[in-house]
C-alpha cells in the first residue's frame, strides 16, 4: 500500500490516468461541440453557435422512423432477455445440477464472440429457415446478445439472496405465489429494472447484428450509417449522435445505481455483524 | 475448554424455574414418532421418537451434523420426514405445508426482510389474517414489547445491531401466536455477553408466553440454562432426554457425558448387581456403590465411572473426609475464578482432572504437591461402555 501510495504520489500514475481518460472521451466530447456549430463541415475553429440540427431533426421521417423502429426493438429486447435472465440466474444461483458451469459459460460466450460472425451466422440460419428479415429478425439477434448482460446483472441480485427469506415468508403462512410478489420480487425489482435499462441501451446502440438482419426497416445506428454517406447530412447524424450517447448514458447509471442498490439489499441482511 | 468457568452453576443452586411453570402441563404438544429422514444412503436422522410437552421449554443438543437442524426443520414443514409421523397438538403434519402449520420459526439468519422496516416486518404474517387496523397495530406493538424493541418501529432491518435483528425475528413469530415456537441456533450469531444475557431474556419470555419452544442449539451451557427438558443427539439418533441436571450429572454414555463438559472416566469391575444399585471395584476408587442408571445397560463384566472435575475437592493439611484419594498436581491451569488441576492418582491410566474455586489458594498449589482429594460416591455415575 504505501509503496503504490508512493507512486501515485510520483505523479506519474496521476499523468497516466489523466492521458487515458483524455484519449478515451476526447472523440466523445468532440460530438456535442460539433453538433453545435453552425458550419457544415466539423473543423476548427468553430464557427459560430446553432441549434438548427437539433431542429431539423424531428422533420426529418425516414429519422422518426428509425426511432421508433429502435424503440419498438429495444423495448421487446429487453423485456425478452430480461425474462430469459430471470430463469437463467434463478437457476444458476439457486439449484445445484450436472452441466450447471456449462451452461452458464454456453450462456456468456457471446459476450466474446466476434459480433460480426455471430451476425453472418444467424443471418444463415434464418435464411435457411425460410424466416424474411424484419424487425422481428433484429430483436432475436439482439436477444442473444443481451441475455449475457442481463444474467450477469440479475445473478449479482439473486446471489446472496438468503433462501431462509422465502422460507420466512412461508413459515408466516404466506403462499409459495404471495411469497414471490412480497419478498422475492421487491427484493429483486432494482435487478430486474437494470436489466431492463442495459439491454435497452445496448439493442438500441447495436450496428453489426441490426445491419445484417434487418429487412427495409432501419433502426437508429443503420439510418447513420446512411446518412454518413451525404456530407451536408454529417451535422445532423453529430446532433442525432450526441442525444444517442447522452441517453446511453444516463441509462447505464440508473441501470448501475439499481444494480448496486440491488446487491447491498441482499448482501446486507443476515445479522452476521452485531 | 467447556467445563471451566461455569462448572460449579449447573448443580449448585437450584433454579428457580424449575419450580414454578405455570403453562407447563402433562399434555403433549409434539409428538416424534419413529422419524427418519434419509438423502439416499445417509441416515440424517434415524428412527427418533420424542414427545415435548405443552409450555415446555425443550432443547435439542447436539454437535452439528446430529440431525438436529434436520428435526426442527421437519416439525416446521420445511422437509419431509422418510419414514415416520410428526404430529403437533395432537394433529398429523403428514402433508400439510409449512404456511399451514401452527408453529413459527425463529432463523439462525434471522431472515429479517431487508426491503420492510421493524413494523411491517413483524405484521407480515398478520396481513393474511385480514384484522381491523387497530388490532393489528395492537398485536405489532404487544410483540414489540415482549421483546423490548418499542419504539423501534420505524427503523429499517438494515439499520438494526445483530441483537436487534434478533429480537425482530423473535416478535415476528410471536405475533401469530404459534402453538409452538422453533428457534434454529438463535443465539449463536451473538457475542458471548449478549448471548448469556439473551438466554436469560428467552427463559424469562418463554414463560410469559407460555409458548412450546423447540431450541435448536450446540452449546451446552445454552440448553443447560434455558431448558425444561434436552434430548442430547448424536449421528442423527437421540441419545438422552432428561431434564438439564440429569443430563449432566446423570449422562447415559461417555459420549453425552463428554459433550456436556468435563468428565474424568475410570474403568470399573462390577461385583454386585442389584435393581438400584450397582458395586464396582475401581483401582483408584477401590470399591464403591453408586446407583444403578434406569439406562444402564450392562456389557459383560466391564464398566465405566464417571466424575465431574468439580465434584473432586481438594482436601487442606489435615482435613479428612470419608471418600477421598491422594495424588499428585502434575499441572495447574489458572482461569481467574477458578483453577484446573491435573493430578496423578497411583493405580489410573489416566491423571484426574479437578476444578477448585480460587477462595482457598487452590491457585497458589505448586506443581508436584501431594494432595488428597475428597469425593461423595454420589458424584460417581456408572455409564455404559
Amino acid at each position: 500500500m504505501t509503496g503504490m501510495r508512493r507512486f501515485l504520489a510520483s505523479g506519474w500514475l496521476s499523468a497516466y490516468a489523466f492521458v487515458y481518460v483524455v484519449f478515451l472521451y476526447l472523440p466523445v466530447i468532440f460530438l456535442p461541440i460539433f453538433s453545435l456549430n453552425s458550419a457544415a463541415t466539423p473543423k476548427f475553429p468553430l464557427s459560430g453557435f446553432t441549434l438548427k440540427w437539433y431542429q431539423d431533426l424531428p422533420r426529418t421521417p425516414a429519422l422518426l422512423d428509425a426511432a421508433w423502429n429502435s424503440l419498438v426493438v429495444g423495448v421487446s429486447v429487453s423485456i425478452l432477455s430480461t425474462v430469459l435472465g430471470i430463469l437463467a440466474a434463478r437457476s444458476i444461483t439457486r439449484y445445484r445440477y450436472p452441466g450447471r458451469r456449462a451452461i452458464n459459460g454456453l450462456i456468456m460466450a457471446p459476450l466474446v464472440l466476434p459480433e460480426i460472425i455471430v451476425a453472418i451466422s444467424m443471418l444463415l440460419v434464418i435464411l435457411q429457415l425460410g424466416l424474411s428479415l424484419s424487425l422481428l429478425t433484429i430483436v432475436l439477434g439482439h436477444v442473444l446478445i443481451c441475455v449475457p448482460y442481463s444474467m450477469t446483472v440479475l445473478t449479482a441480485g439473486f446471489e446472496g439472496f438468503d433462501r431462509s427469506l422465502e422460507e420466512a415468508s412461508a413459515d408466516l403462512g404466506e403462499s409459495a405465489l404471495g411469497t414471490f410478489r412480497r419478498v422475492t420480487l421487491p427484493m429483486v425489482a432494482p435487478a430486474i429494472v437494470s436489466s431492463l435499462l442495459v439491454c435497452f441501451t445496448i439493442s438500441l446502440d447495436e450496428f453489426i447484428i441490426a445491419f445484417f438482419l434487418t429487412g427495409t426497416e432501419a433502426t437508429l445506428p443503420i439510418y447513420i450509417w446512411g446518412q454518413l454517406r451525404f456530407a451536408s447530412k454529417l451535422p445532423g447524424v453529430l446532433a442525432l449522435g450526441t442525444l444517442l450517447l447522452a441517453a446511453s448514458f444516463l441509462l447505464m447509471t440508473i441501470a448501475e445505481i439499481l444494480r448496486r442498490r440491488a446487491a447491498r439489499r441482499t448482501q446486507n441482511e443476515g445479522g452476521l455483524h452485531a | 475448554m467447556p467445563e471451566q468457568g461455569q462448572a460449579e452453576s449447573p448443580l449448585g443452586a437450584e433454579r428457580s424455574h424449575q419450580t414454578e411453570r405455570p403453562h407447563q402441563t402433562e399434555r403433549p404438544m409434539i409428538e416424534i414418532r419413529d422419524v427418519t429422514r434419509s438423502y439416499g444412503s445417509f441416515k440424517a436422522l434415524d428412527d427418533a421418537s420424542l414427545t415435548i410437552k405443552e409450555g415446555e421449554f425443550f432443547s435439542l443438543l447436539g454437535p452439528s451434523g446430529c440431525g438436529k437442524t434436520t428435526l426442527l426443520r421437519m416439525i416446521a414443514g420445511f422437509d419431509n420426514p422418510t419414514s415416520g409421523l410428526i404430529s403437533v397438538d395432537g394433529q398429523s403434519m403428514e402433508g400439510i405445508p409449512a404456511n399451514r402449520r401452527p408453529t413459527n420459526m425463529v432463523f439462525q439468519s434471522y431472515a429479517i426482510f431487508p426491503h420492510l422496516n421493524v413494523e411491517q416486518n413483524v405484521a407480515y404474517g398478520l396481513k393474511r389474517l385480514k384484522l381491523e387496523r387497530s388490532e393489528e397495530k395492537r398485536r405489532v406493538e404487544e410483540a414489540l414489547g415482549q421483546v423490548s424493541l418499542t419504539g423501534l418501529g420505524k427503523r429499517l432491518a438494515t439499520e438494526l445491531s445483530g441483537g436487534q435483528r434478533q429480537r425482530v425475528a423473535l416478535a415476528r413469530a410471536l405475533v401469530m401466536r404459534p402453538k409452538v415456537l422453533l428457534l434454529d441456533e438463535p443465539l449463536s450469531a451473538l457475542d458471548k455477553k449478549l448471548r448469556e444475557q439473551m438466554q436469560v431474556e428467552l427463559r424469562r419470555l418463554q414463560q410469559a408466553v407460555g409458548i412450546t419452544f423447540v431450541l435448536v442449539t450446540h452449546d451446552q451451557y445454552e440448553a443447560l440454562a434455558m431448558s425444561d427438558r434436552i434430548a442430547v443427539m448424536f449421528g442423527g439418533r437421540i441419545a438422552q432426554v432428561a431434564s438439564p441436571k440429569e443430563i449432566y450429572q446423570r449422562p447415559v454414555n461417555r459420549q453425552v457425558a463428554d459433550f456436556l463438559g468435563g468428565m474424568n472416566f475410570v474403568k470399573a469391575e462390577i461385583v454386585e448387581e442389584s435393581g438400584a444399585s450397582l458395586v464396582v471395584d475401581t483401582l483408584g476408587f477401590g470399591r464403591v456403590k453408586t446407583d444403578r442408571p434406569k439406562a444402564f445397560v450392562r456389557n459383560g463384566g466391564a464398566a465405566t465411572l464417571g466424575i465431574r472435575p468439580e465434584r473432586l475437592r481438594v482436601l487442606w493439611d489435615n482435613a479428612t473426609a470419608k471418600f477421598e484419594v491422594a495424588g499428585k498436581v502434575v499441572e495447574r491451569h489458572y482461569f481467574g475464578e477458578i483453577t484446573h488441576l491435573v493430578v496423578e492418582i497411583p493405580g489410573l491410566e489416566k491423571p484426574l482432572s479437578v476444578t477448585e474455586t480460587n477462595d482457598f489458594g487452590a491457585d497458589d498449589i505448586p506443581v508436584g504437591t501431594s494432595i488428597r482429594l475428597a469425593y461423595d460416591p454420589e458424584a460417581l455415575v456408572a455409564m455404559a461402555d
